[in-house]
C-alpha cells in the first residue's frame, strides 16, 4: 500500500523503513517538478496549511512555504514574536483559533520537546514537526538522508559521523534514527560536554578525536554550535573549539580519501567549518537545501492524501 | 470474469501502422511535432508508434516524452486507493510545438484533461492533438474527443476495456472484461 504508516510527521522515531522509501520515491518525482520551467502542480488546491513558528527560523520556514506553494496549497504564516503568545495564550488555544479558520495541516516549530505530539492529541489537523526543542527535526533528517542517497547511491552500509553540538541538536537525534533505519553506521563526534551521556544506548559510537572520526567516515554531517541554547559554558572558547573540532581543507587533504561534507545551516564560517571546505566540490550543503523543498513536498503530499474530504 | 476479445495482435499491428500513417499525413517529418505518452499505460503505445515511425517510415529525430499526470488529477483525496506517481520524462520544451497526446483507452476524458493542464508546465504548444487506441464512446464526462483513434467501442459502464502489450503480457491484445 502506497501510504504512510503514520497520520502525522512528529519524528523519525515513529516511522518505519517503508515510510522513508515512499517519501524518497515521491520526492524524486517532485524534484523533477521543481526543475521544470513552471515549478508547480495543482494537487493541493483545496488544502490550507498553517506554518506556526514559535521559534525563529529562516530556511526551514522558507523551504516549507515554497514546498506548500509549489503544491498549490493555501498558506498562512505565524511567528511567535508577533503574536498573542506573548499575551499569554496557551498553545492549544492558539492552534484551535487558527484551525477554526479551516486549516488542514499545521507545520510547527516549538521550543518545547514534544510540542508536536501534544498538539496531535488535542487538535484535529495533520501535524508536521518542523523542530521541537532539542528533540527532533524529522524533515531535516529526511532531506539529509535523501542527499546522501543522491550523492552515494545508497545510505545502507555507509558510515556517517555527526560532528559538533550533539547535546542541543534535534538534527542529530533525527539523523541518528533515520540513518539507522536505513542501515547506516553512525558515530557522533564533539567535545564530551556536548555529547549526551546516554547517547550510546541508541547504538551510536562516540569519538572525541576529529581526525579519527573523519578517517572512519564516508560522510561528515557538521553541526552548528548553538550558542543560543547554551546556558552555561560547555567549552573554554570558540577558538579552542575550532582548533579541536573545526574542519579545514588541510585536515581533509591529509585523509587520503574523499568524504562528503554536509551542514544543515546556518553555517558559522570559520568556526565549525572553513569557507574553503563549505564551498568545495565535496560539500553538498546547497544540494541539501534544494532537496529540502522536494522532500517537504513529498511529506506534505503524502499526509494530505490521508485527509478525508 | 468473462472476456471478449476485441483486437488480436495482428489487428493491433495493422492499426498501429494506420495510426503512424495518419500522423505522418498531418505532421510530415515531425520537425515541429512531439509525441507525449501518458504514464503509465499510454507510454507503451507511444513507444511503439515512435519505433514504427523511426524504423518503418524513416522519421529522423522524433521527439518523444512520457508524462505523469498524477499531481494534476482531479480525484486526489476522492478515492479509496492512494494515487501512485510514475516518472515524467520530457527533456525538451513544447513551446510552439505540435503536441500529440497518446493514451491507450479514452474513457471519461479526465486523464486527458489532467494532461492538458500538466503540459502547460512545459510551455505553450502551438496545438495539441489526441491519439488513442480505444475510444469508448458515450462514456465521456468532459467535452474531449480524439483526433486519431484505433477502434471505437460501445461498451457499457460495467464493462472494462483492457489493453495488454507484449512488453508486459507477452502478446498484444484488447479485450472487454466484465467487472
Amino acid at each position: 500500500m502506497k501510504q504512510l504508516s503514520v497520520a502525522h510527521l512528529l519524528g523519525i522515531k515513529y516511522l518505519i523503513k517503508n515510510d522513508i522509501d515512499l517519501i524518497f520515491e515521491t520526492a524524486n518525482h517532485f524534484k523533477e517538478v521543481i526543475n521544470r520551467p513552471i515549478k508547480k502542480v495543482p494537487s493541493l488546491r483545496d488544502i490550507t496549511i498553517a506554518n506556526l513558528f514559535f521559534e525563529n527560523s529562516t530556511r526551514t520556514k522558507l523551504s516549507f512555504e515554497l514546498a506548500e506553494k509549489r503544491l498549490s496549497a493555501d498558506v498562512i504564516n505565524f511567528s511567535a514574536s508577533q503574536s498573542s503568545v506573548k499575551k499569554g495564550e496557551t498553545l492549544i488555544d492558539t492552534v484551535n483559533n487558527i484551525l477554526s479558520m479551516k486549516v488542514d495541516i499545521v507545520v510547527m516549530r516549538h521550543a518545547s520537546v514534544g510540542a508536536g505530539v501534544f498538539l496531535s492529541k488535542h487538535v484535529d489537523a495533520k501535524i508536521i514537526n518542523a523542530g521541537d526543542g532539542t528533540h527532533e527535526h524529522p524533515t531535516q533528517a529526511l532531506l539529509d538522508s535523501y542527499s546522501i542517497k543522491e550523492k552515494l547511491g545508497t545510505v545502507k552500509g555507509k558510515k556517517i559521523v555527526i560532528i559538533g553540538d550533539i547535546l542541543h541538536s534535534r538534527v542529530a537525534l533525527s539523523n541518528i534514527y533515520a540513518l539507522q533505519l536505513q542501515g547506516a553506521k553512525v558515530k557522533v563526534c564533539g567535545p564530551t560536554t556536548l555529547i549526551p551521556r546516554y547517547i550510546t544506548s541508541l547504538g551510536v559510537e562516540v569519538e572525541t578525536n576529529l581526525k579519527k572520526a573523519l578517517e572512519w567516515c564516508d560522510v561528515a554531517n557538521v553541526l552548528r554550535v548553538q550558542h543560543e541554547r547554551m546556558d552555561i559554558k560547555y567549552f573554554p572558547s570558540t577558538r579552542e573549539y575550532t582548533q579541536l573540532f573545526g574542519i579545514n581543507q588541510q585536515i581533509l587533504d591529509n585523509l587520503g580519501k574523499k568524504i562528503v561534507i554536509m551542514h544543515p545551516g546556518p553555517i558559522n564560517r570559520g568556526v565549525e567549518i572553513t569557507s574553503e571546505v563549505a564551498d568545495s566540490h565535496d560539500s553538498i550543503i546547497l544540494n541539501q537545501v534544494e532537496n529540502g523543498v522536494a522532500v517537504r513536498m513529498a511529506v506534505i503530499y503524502l499526509l494530505a492524501q490521508q485527509i478525508k474530504r | 470474469m468473462s472476456r471478449k476479445i476485441l483486437l488480436n495482435s495482428k489487428e493491433i499491428e495493422i492499426i498501429l501502422h494506420r495510426l503512424a500513417c495518419q500522423l505522418i499525413e498531418n505532421h510530415n517529418d515531425f520537425s515541429n511535432s512531439v509525441l507525449i505518452g501518458l504514464q503509465p499505460r499510454g507510454s507503451f503505445l507511444a513507444n511503439r508508434l515512435a519505433d514504427l515511425l523511426t524504423t518503418e517510415y524513416g522519421i529522423k529525430q522524433l521527439q518523444k516524452g512520457l508524462l505523469d499526470i498524477t499531481f494534476y488529477r482531479d480525484d486526489f483525496r476522492r478515492r479509496d486507493e492512494p494515487l501512485e506517481a510514475t516518472n515524467t520524462d520530457i527533456n525538451f520544451l513544447i513551446e510552439g510545438k505540435n503536441v500529440v497526446i497518446i493514451d491507450d483507452v479514452l474513457f471519461s476524458g479526465r486523464s486527458v484533461r489532467a494532461a492538458l493542464t500538466a503540459l502547460q508546465s512545459y510551455g505553450r504548444p502551438e496545438n495539441i492533438e489526441l491519439l488513442v487506441l480505444i475510444d469508448r464512446r458515450f462514456s465521456r464526462h468532459l467535452p474531449i474527443q480524439p483526433n486519431y483513434k484505433g477502434r471505437q467501442v460501445d461498451a457499457i459502464n460495467e464493462e472494462k476495456v483492457v489493453v495488454h502489450w507484449k512488453e508486459t503480457h507477452k502478446k498484444d491484445s484488447v479485450f472487454i472484461a466484465n467487472k
